[in-house]
């Protein structure tokens, strides 16, 4: 590891537990990078001369006398165009068998935009999955996560929409990701040909946890370099953000911090803010939007760490298999993308917000159908419709194989509205029905 | 920011010095070297900037800071210079249309993208000239918050006061003339019971933490605040000088409700406090206001808007002072004879900042770690809000709503519960609305408004809607829960197991969901309604009520009220009395004669 000439090293560490140890040491400043033996840990604590380290390995093994040494300075990361194509670990350092990156050292984890020179978020980000550009449209700038079971398939979702996706770079953030998981995203880039745009942070179950606390921010401090001095549409990928939120736990425990809900510390929300608020959209055009994956235990999101997300993020995306049509889809209840707002009606065709609301409206008279079938009820015509319409509405519109264009998917609805439904039942503007039914 | 204005120092004369001895976070241990206040306000050197920082604690020998930005690379030894000043504003004209920080900062005024640790700059513009007309006459008696003349802000009258720390009584002893005078210009000279001399310039400072009381009495709220939201205006009203909050969970539209309200409330000054919420939020007012053309007053609602901005990223202790900046604001302009409408999103987020610091404290938690005495800050906090009377008469009110983010969305949770008891209104927001697109998702039968008991707001209504209105308001809630009860019982018992009455009955009440409680918040022109058009809608919605129907079998209700519902929604998308809209009445009219006897 990096050590400097004349610098001080220490030799006695007074107290070690789980994640961290603390030494006697002056002159030191808080937040640096120090070395303990042969692990980075990071300044967390500061009393007197007494100074607490958080070692990013873990503490297993380590002698009360292995030497420290303290590096003057916070995690870095080198920035540069070289970037691209490579794959490192959470320090920044390649593990591809890659050379050494050159250029410039950045903090990572630096300071937020100002809101003031911040853009309003607008350009639609299409991914031609209907559930998504149709009812959940997403625009640059934006952060959103999937809340998804572990069962689910998120991650080739997210690697779909990545590469459908027209942006100039694409960094994954992987934090626990199985070594599989890993292959897979390594094998799908590189299948799409579309190695030279992305790059890869990852920290694999294989890999302590503690580490993982650096994997965001060293994806972001690339997306920064690349958003806001290459003025570039940098796409963040981060998977799996439940994984984060549990060595932040892990850590404050080691602190003996109290905690709030579900063991968690009271500052998960700022933490977990201070990520997804790098989203961005630079006046000077780069942009960086951030879509994450968010695991939830049996699709509970009151758990703290969906819960603080849900506030925090631009909307969520759910997966569902829709047993119906056996496939995987977006759901369109608990689906939501806020800044749809923004584009919808504007950059996509008039009619757009008003078919996607009556659309969902059905969908929900369909599911409220269903349950007066499965209580043993007799069903109205109009219910008869509603459940056919539904069927239909779910595999040629939210099924996640689908690829086609939004004006594509307006017509298909408008096609199944004059299909199932009379005008007045659809409740949309007069002018719309006149010239789209 | 500048303390040394014109405010006294809580200290004369010696300056106390301070080390810092510990780093946690954003918490500073520091010995000092002299006394210190608690709450007061001292600057942590690093390197060639200052962080600002505030007494949170002092224990035996150290006082513990909390920084208002990130620590990263302090050390130990680092020194401090305590100002002898609790945390303060700057008030003066200028403050109308600004974007601030939590501290004051002027956000427009920093250069640079990402925001700087130690970049502090001036609230106000000390170069722009005012056209000043005196109110007050030499040899006048004043006091605190009294107005000796005002400039023109905007389109406001901005009063220029006796500073609020003056709290004495004063006579006037010379008053310039009129003409254009910066901020910082002499505009009055003020001389004491023993004769001594104080001048007076139109800016002055005043402690966050401390509520500005410069008026004669605060009175029970009688006036509606109109704010174009049906369900809030028609079911249960907010007054001005009144509170309300809005607690939800994600997703349920808990922002657009709040940016409906500052677009398009009645007030004459309306301040967000974004706190600890989404930066694009922000940026969505900052980009939309100036654009944006206030109804009332045909200018653009920028104009009328300051804006407090300490979203999620932003350092956390500057979180909490962010929403005492904004009250304290609010209080300045309530002064001046104004009616502030003061929002904050989300109050929770101030709520965590303070369990984040308690939680580094050591303090003992409370429930679910927040700190003890949270109900009591809250509390606290919505008293500030009100209806009051200024010493000259006038009136001036604010009228505060917060949203709370509960955890979970479960309102069993304390900043929900201590909320709960203080604010008088309460917009309850639901998971099951909002998934059924049904917006705003304000639960009609849940929420509830106080001040419809209060006689005052009875008599509001008799003298300026209609002797009725409250007893159609409790006839329109009736409906509501029984087509809620009748709803239930088809859903149990089935549709032909239910007498027709039931399914008329739920079907009515449908009626009064998709066109009274509804609302389309991107529409330009149902996104606000007039009371006036509200009193035509509610009469509208009781009258088809009322009505009876006949069906042959129940098939038949749910094709003939949709079609209903589709007419009266169209009515809500046209101009009130257009002709579209005068064409869908008659469409209307035809309908509902198809099935009466």
């Amino acid at each position: 590891m990096e050590k400097i000439a004349f610098q001080k090293i220490y030799t006695k560490i007074t107290r070690v537990t789980k994640a961290t140890c603390t030494l006697h040491a002056k002159d030191v400043g808080y937040e640096e990078m120090a070395v303990v033996g042969d692990r980075l840990a990071q300044v967390v604590k500061i009393i007197g001369d007494e100074v607490t380290l958080q070692v990013f390995k873990g503490t297993e093994g380590i002698p009360t006398n292995s030497e420290v040494v303290f590096l003057s300075r916070p995690p870095m990361l080198t920035v540069g165009d070289e970037l691209a194509g490579r794959f490192f670990n959470a320090y920044g350092q390649p593990i591809d068998g890659g050379p050494e990156i050159g250029g410039e050292e950045r903090p990572i984890g630096g300071p937020s935009v100002n809101p003031v020179k911040r853009e309003q978020p607008s350009q639609l980000i299409a991914t031609g999955i209907a559930g998504i550009d149709l009812n959940n449209t997403l625009v640059t700038g934006q952060k959103i996560p999937f809340f998804a079971d572990p069962d689910q398939p998120y991650n080739q979702v997210m690697a779909m929409v990545a590469l459908r996706a027209e942006v100039d770079k694409i960094i994954l953030g992987g934090m626990g990701l199985t070594h599989d998981d890993y292959l897979f995203y390594k094998q799908v880039f590189d299948n799409a040909g579309a190695l030279d745009r992305i790059i890869s942070f990852v920290n694999t179950t294989e890999d302590p946890p503690v580490e993982r606390l650096l994997v965001p921010d060293m994806a972001l401090a690339a997306a920064e370099y690349f958003a806001a001095d290459k003025n570039e549409k940098v796409l963040v990928l981060l998977t799996d953000m439940t994984l984060y939120a549990d060595a932040l736990s892990i850590v404050s425990n080691r602190m003996d911090q109290i905690p709030s809900k579900d063991s968690m510390p009271g500052s998960l929300y700022s933490d977990l803010a201070k990520i997804y608020e790098k989203a961005v959209q630079f006046p000077a055009g780069g942009s960086i939007t951030i879509i994450a994956v968010t695991t939830l235990s049996g699709g509970d999101i009151t758990h703290a760490i969906p819960d603080n997300t849900g506030y925090i993020t631009e909307g969520q995306l759910f997966l569902r298999r829709d047993t119906d049509i056996g496939k995987v889809i977006v759901d369109p209840f608990r689906s939501l993308s806020r800044l749809k707002q923004l584009v919808i009606g504007t950059q996509t065709r008039a009619d757009h917000p008003q078919v996607m609301n009556t659309a969902i409206r059905l969908y929900a008279d369909a599911a409220n159908a269903r349950t007066k079938l499965e209580n043993g009820f007799d069903l109205t015509e109009y219910d008869q419709r509603t459940m056919q319409f539904a069927r239909e509405y779910s595999s040629t519109l939210l099924a996640i194989d689908i690829n086609i264009q939004i004006t594509e998917m307006l017509n298909t609805a408008w096609e199944l509205f004059r299909k199932y439904f009379r005008r007045e039942e659809l409740g949309i503007k007069q002018e719309l029905v006149d010239k789209y039914f | 920011m500048n303390f040394q204005l014109n405010t006294q120092s809580m200290r004369e004369g010696n300056v106390t010095m301070g080390k810092v001895a510990g780093i946690v976070a954003n918490l500073v241990h520091i010995e000092v070297d002299g006394p210190v206040h608690q709450n007061e306000i001292c600057y942590i050197h690093l390197g060639s900037i200052r962080l600002m920082a505030e007494v949170i604690k002092v224990q035996d020998q150290f006082t513990y800071a909390q920084v208002f930005e990130s620590t990263r690379g302090l050390r130990v030894g680092a020194h401090v210079e305590f100002t002898g000043h609790m945390l303060e504003v700057t008030l003066g004209p200028g403050i109308l249309s600004k974007n601030y920080d939590g501290l004051q900062n002027d956000l427009d005024r920093m250069e640079a993208i990402f925001l700087q640790r130690g970049e502090y700059t001036y609230p106000l513009n000390e170069d722009v000239l005012w056209q000043f007309t005196p109110l007050a006459v030499p040899g006048q008696t004043v006091t605190g918050g009294d107005w000796l003349g005002e400039v023109t802000e905007n389109w406001m009258k901005h009063r220029i006061m006796v500073p609020f720390t003056m709290t004495d009584t004063y006579t006037v002893k010379q008053m310039v003339a009129a003409g254009t005078y910066r901020i910082h210009d002499l505009i009055a000279t003020l001389e004491d019971r023993s004769g001594r001399l104080s001048q007076v310039t139109m800016v002055q400072k005043w402690p966050v933490k401390i509520p500005i009381r410069a008026f004669r009495e605060k009175i029970r709220p009688f006036r509606v605040l109109e704010t174009g939201v049906r369900c809030i205006d028609t079911l249960n009203p907010i007054t001005e000088g009144g509170t309300g909050f809005i607690p939800g969970p994600f997703g349920c539209g808990k922002t657009v409700l709040q940016h409906a309200l500052s677009r398009q409330a009645e007030a004459d000054m309306v301040i967000v406090a974004a706190c600890g919420e989404r930066a694009n939020e922000v940026v969505e007012i900052f980009k939309e206001f100036p654009e944006l053309t206030d109804a009332r007053t045909g200018r653009k609602l920028k104009e009328r808007t300051t804006i407090i901005a300490n979203t999620s990223n932003m350092p956390v202790a500057a979180r909490e002072a962010s929403v005492y900046t904004a009250m304290t604001i609010a209080e300045y302009y309530r002064c001046m004879g104004h009616k502030i409408l003061l929002l904050a999103d989300s109050t929770s987020r101030w709520a965590q900042a303070l369990r984040e610091m308690s939680n580094r404290m050591e303090e003992l938690p409370g429930p679910d770690a927040f700190p003890m005495d949270l109900p009591a800050i809250i509390s606290n906090f919505y008293a500030r809000a009100g209806y009051v009377i200024l010493n000259n008469g006038i009136t001036g009110s604010i009228t505060f709503i917060g949203t709370v983010s509960p955890a979970g969305g479960n309102l069993k949770e304390p900043v929900t519960e201590s909320t709960k008891k203080v604010a008088r209104s309460f917009y309850a927001l639901s998971q099951q609305r909002a998934d059924s697109k049904r917006y705003p998702a304000i639960d009609p039968i849940d929420s509830y408004s106080k001040y419809l008991e209060y006689p005052e707001v009875k008599k509001y209504f008799d003298e300026n809607i209609s002797e009725e209105w409250l007893d159609q308001v409790t006839r329109l809630k009736d409906l509501l829960i029984r087509g809620k009860e009748a709803y239930e019982q088809i859903n149990i018992l089935g549709d032909d197991g239910v007498p027709m009455d039931y399914h008329i009955r739920y079907w009515k009440s449908e009626v009064i969901d998709f066109i009274i409680l509804q609302q389309d918040a991107f529409d330009k022109v149902d996104a606000s309604t007039p009371i006036e058009r509200q009193k035509y809608l509610m009469e509208k919605i009781l009258n088809i009520c009322s009505m009876e129907f006949t069906f042959e079998n129940f098939e038949e209700v749910n094709p003939y009220f949709k079609r209903l519902i589709n007419v009266l929604k169209q009515m809500n998308y046209s101009e009130f009395r257009s002709d579209a809209f005068n064409g869908f009445e008659k469409e209307l009219d035809i309908i509902l004669s198809e099935r009466l006897n």
